[in-house]
């Protein structure tokens, strides 16, 4: 039976390493695309990802099992996040999001197919990347905190109480939160959406 | 349950997330609301989309730059843990404390009780017994003692012949 977050970081502050590369194969992907997907550069949110498991493994001889581990470490992440995007914020706002892609910016996923790529399905890979970019595009340009309540709630699939305890307000405010960022997923991927609804 | 009651619900509804009783509130209110209904659709069709964006994988790296930097994270001990016992001092610790009980147990070859003392000394043979001395072989070698008043066998002769 595997050993819950807690157990492996009471493991950790007891001195057993192995605990602690358990955590780090457990959450290292979560977080990098969490963190991914706040900051926009994969460099940057490889970075901030090592910064959070050190955190968490300097912090070991302190740890209280007062809360989810979950919450903990998103907590650590999104304040490292937002700080950055805060940091950041004025180099963001000079590279505009209809200029090309730098090798910066492209994931391997996202990245435009080679001329010598004659595959079959070009024109259906076309799509599916188009969809991909507008997507992503959309949820970069929610403010930080919608953004940060959005990815928590989509992808980590945290409860309401979790992450309103990671970006520090209450259940209501967070719903609130929550239900402006989907106006505005829904607002600016409305052709998607119908598209959607069409199906 | 009005429309706008229902904005902090709707996410919960689409999640399934609500308890019974609210999911079976907000299924009368759509029923009825148009709008509503529409809205939950396409929060609907903005959470499938959100699906399909690709997730990425962390660089083969990652795991190697973060051993190493655990690795060269400092030891860190708390203030009391300079109190906490090596196994090597609590091992050394032990066998002294074994060693001094030891010795203090057992019984000393010194130390003579007083009673026991004084019985030895009564008991004990006085060595300057006459008969002891007189038949202690060793001294019958060496030369009898001479009386003070007795003549020397050189002065007797010079006695003889001056008479």
């Amino acid at each position: 039976m595997a050993r819950s977050d807690v157990q492996l970081m009471l493991d950790v502050k007891s001195g057993d390493e192995q605990s602690f590369e358990l955590l780090l194969h457990r959450y290292r992907s979560p977080l990098v695309n969490f963190l991914y997907r706040m900051v926009r550069n994969r460099e940057q949110a490889e970075d901030l990802a090592q910064e959070v498991f050190l955190r968490v493994y300097r912090a070991r001889a302190d740890y209280v099992p007062s809360a989810k581990f979950t919450t903990w470490l998103f907590r650590i992440a999104t304040n490292l996040a937002l700080n950055n995007v805060r940091d950041t914020r004025h180099q963001k706002m000079e590279i505009s999001l209809d200029a090309p892609l730098t090798a910066d910016s492209q994931d391997d996923d996202e990245r435009p197919l080679d001329v010598a790529d004659q595959h079959p399905d070009i024109e259906q890979h076309l799509v599916a990347q188009a969809r991909s970019k507008m997507i992503r595009h959309a949820i970069e340009k929610l403010p930080e905190k919608q953004r940060a309540a959005v990815l928590l709630h989509k992808y980590q699939e945290l409860d309401y109480g979790e992450i309103s305890k990671i970006l520090e307000c209450s259940e209501s405010a967070l719903k609130s939160l929550l239900f402006r960022a989907y106006e505005t997923l829904r607002v600016e991927l409305a052709p998607l959406v119908a598209q959607h609804e069409k199906q | 349950m009005s429309c706008g009651r229902m904005e902090n619900k709707i996410l919960s509804y689409v999640d399934g997330r609500l308890k019974e009783s609210e999911r079976l509130e907000m299924d009368k209110h759509l029923a009825s609301c148009t709008a509503c209904e529409l809205r939950v659709n396409e929060f609907r069709a903005v959470a499938s989309l959100l699906d399909e964006l690709p997730q990425i994988a962390p660089s083969p790296a990652f795991d190697v730059r973060i051993r190493a930097r655990v690795a060269a994270e400092p030891v860190k001990q708390a203030w009391w843990a300079w109190f906490a016992p090596s196994p090597r001092v609590v091992m050394a610790g032990a066998l002294l404390a074994v060693g001094m009980i030891w010795v203090g147990l057992r019984p000393s070859s010194f130390a003579v009780n007083p009673a026991t003392e004084a019985e030895i000394n009564q008991n004990m043979p006085v060595l300057e017994n006459y008969d002891v001395l007189s038949n202690f072989e060793p001294l019958s070698d060496l030369p009898q003692p001479v009386a003070d008043d007795a003549p020397q066998p050189d002065d007797a002769g010079q006695t003889n012949s001056q008479m």
